[in-house]
């Protein structure tokens, strides 16, 4: 791959992803490496059981790399503490919160913990953080709602609103377009373009909306059982790298429309 | 969510609550004392017959004292385990940790008189019943614990709960089977669960305790806040995960065992609490949750103790059946009207 780019802030060399049981290592995938440099968009795509998750939770922290390293701001992953990486890089996972009585303010609230002292209290710049979060995912009339009063679009907004409270040059997002009707994916999609322009944060998020990540990132993953595949969409469109995505007995990309068509 | 200056007011209406069936709790029994007596008593004066005085003094102030530390330590230790556990169901009774203390107190009560003397000895401290109980207990809960690591169905959980709750009473029947009557008598009037005839220095250590787990709980505040989310994200939140587990750990079985040995096992504050509490409470944040629960345990476990003593008559009931009679229809009424339990 060619030099550093700039303004580098999430970075993977040479990385090997799996399980570690006593036994065994279970290899998911190895040899992935990119860089992404702020403010970028970043779209992770790959079929059911590929990886992405696993990539996702090594790419937080979640889980130990089976080798390569994942550096974050120069630093590598594992040797920032759980605080100093909690200011560093926020997740919206696919779990709801497992309360679902808390309110939409609560919840996006607590996103500012890496920032609160010892009892969780608010100051008013912590405040004006959650307002603005809840503002740019126009969320701003739910706060005083409930979790469980909320429908899977109005959800997956507000789970963003606490990553953007966290307020982390990074936020990392697993399938935050799972469960949303066409209407939902295309508006929260847009909605993580916005916040990169407005916010300089980089976004990494993985999805099963292929056309529409073409459409949006600025950088594409793509997990296929042969290679990892990272390049500006255009480019990976032009080289038919999308065709080796799935199986090719169903489905195939068409180039020209960047979207995948059942084959008859 | 409410503004802070309407919690103020529950707060405070909480406590005047709290302060009212305290002194009731103390007026009522077999002899009925008037609440001005009481009053008068309480702040250091003299009642107008001497028996009254020694009566509350000596017997009704110790029991309704252990009463409160009894019944918020069992409300806080539920609390915690609901959110730790992320089960609406869960409960020191539920879980089996009043199974556990029980356990240990059955081992040391029944099995002193089986294992001959130098076990006996150690039976005259009190500590020793704490330390049994909650050892007891903190076992079980490492137990269920690690079932929580490999299964994630909190149905599991539950089920693990009860069974031991069938292990102790085996553990217990077979004890029992081989221990003299003296003992087995012991026991069994220490399992009916009582929160009279306790010693001041009794209370003391019960004190000690209460106030440490719900110092404990108070301080991990902001963790439990983070749990609410879920483990993944309180971890992407920066909280270490496993130092916060095993503190809450620690903190319930210092509460249930504490207070199971003391008053015996007592069923449904724990679980109950919480769920009554969140009814005026509707935050989720611990920092508001932990002192609420606290006044509501509080406040219900005088109500349970006033009517277990049966007012005006000589008899007494078993506390642990009126907290089940109490407790339980009020988890059903809750699960009927809202068709879930939130937590």
């Amino acid at each position: 791959m060619e030099g550093k780019k700039k303004h580098t802030v999430l970075e993977a060399v040479d990385l090997s992803i799996g399980y570690r049981s006593k036994r065994k290592e279970t290899v998911v995938a190895n040899g992935i490496s990119f860089q992404c440099s702020k403010g970028e968009l970043i779209g992770l795509v790959g079929a059911n059981g590929i990886g992405k998750s696993t990539l996702l939770r090594t790419l937080c922290g979640m889980q130990a790399a089976l080798g390569g390293t994942v550096s974050i701001l120069d630093q590598s992953i594992a040797s920032i503490t759980p605080m100093a990486l909690a200011t560093h890089l926020s997740v919206v996972l696919t779990e709801a919160p497992s309360s679902k009585n808390l309110s939409v303010m609560e919840f996006v609230s607590l996103g500012r913990q890496p920032h609160t002292n010892w009892l969780g209290k608010l100051s008013s710049t912590d405040r004006e953080t959650i307002l603005r979060a809840l503002e740019q995912t126009e969320t701003l009339d739910l706060q005083q709602k409930k979790c469980y009063e909320l429908s899977d679009g109005q959800m997956q907004r507000v789970a963003i609103a606490r990553a953007l409270a966290q307020d982390t040059p990074i936020i990392i997002l697993d399938e935050p377009t799972t469960h949303l009707d066409l209407y939902h994916r295309a508006y929260i999609l847009k909605l993580l373009k916005r916040l990169t322009k407005e916010t300089q944060k980089t976004i990494l998020f993985s999805t099963h909306e292929i056309d529409l990540a073409i459409q949006l990132s600025d950088t594409m993953i793509v997990m296929t059982p042969e290679a990892i595949l990272v390049d500006e969409p255009c480019n990976l469109i032009s080289q038919g790298h999308f065709n080796s995505l799935f199986p090719e007995d169903s489905i195939f990309f068409d180039s020209e429309t960047g979207r995948f068509t059942v084959r008859e | 969510m409410k503004s802070p200056r309407s919690y103020s007011r529950i707060f405070l209406l909480l406590v005047i609550v709290l302060a009212i069936v305290f002194c009731v709790n103390i007026s009522l029994g077999s002899v009925g004392i008037p609440l001005s007596e009481i009053l008068s008593v309480l702040t250091g004066g003299e009642a107008s017959k001497s028996s009254w005085q020694y009566i509350v003094l000596d017997y009704r102030l110790p029991k309704a004292l252990t009463t409160v530390l009894v019944g918020s330590g069992l409300a806080i230790s539920g609390l915690l385990m609901q959110t730790l556990f992320r089960n609406p169901l869960a409960g020191p009774f539920v879980l089996g940790l009043s199974s556990g203390a029980s356990l240990g107190v059955a081992i040391l009560i029944l099995g002193a008189g089986i294992f001959g003397t130098a076990l006996g000895s150690l039976l005259t401290s009190p500590w020793s019943l704490v330390i049994a109980s909650a050892l007891g207990s903190f076992l079980v809960l490492l137990a269920v614990l690690a079932v929580t690591l490999r299964v994630k169905d909190t149905m599991a959980i539950l089920i693990i709960g009860l069974m031991f709750g069938s292990v102790t009473a085996a553990v217990v029947a077979v004890l029992s089977y081989f221990s003299n009557a003296e003992k087995l008598q012991q026991y069994v009037f220490w399992s009916f669960g009582s929160l009279g005839n306790q010693s001041w220095s009794g209370i003391a250590i019960l004190a000690t305790c209460t106030l440490l787990g719900i110092f404990l709980a108070f301080v991990s505040s902001k963790s439990l806040n983070a749990l609410l989310l879920g483990e993944n994200y309180a971890r992407s939140l920066g909280v270490r995960l496993k130092r916060t587990t095993l503190v809450i750990i620690i903190t319930t079985s210092v509460l249930a065992g504490a207070i199971t040995a003391f008053a015996g096992p007592i069923a449904f504050i724990g679980l109950a609490v919480p769920h009554i509490t969140r009814q005026w409470i509707t935050s989720s944040d611990h920092r508001i949750l932990i002192p609420a629960v606290l006044l509501v345990g509080s406040i219900t476990m005088l109500i349970c103790d006033a009517v277990a003593q049966l007012p005006y008559l000589e008899y007494t009931l078993p506390i642990n059946a009126i907290t089940s009679l109490i407790g339980a229809p009020v988890v059903i009424w809750l699960l009927v009207r809202k068709r879930k339990l939130l937590f």
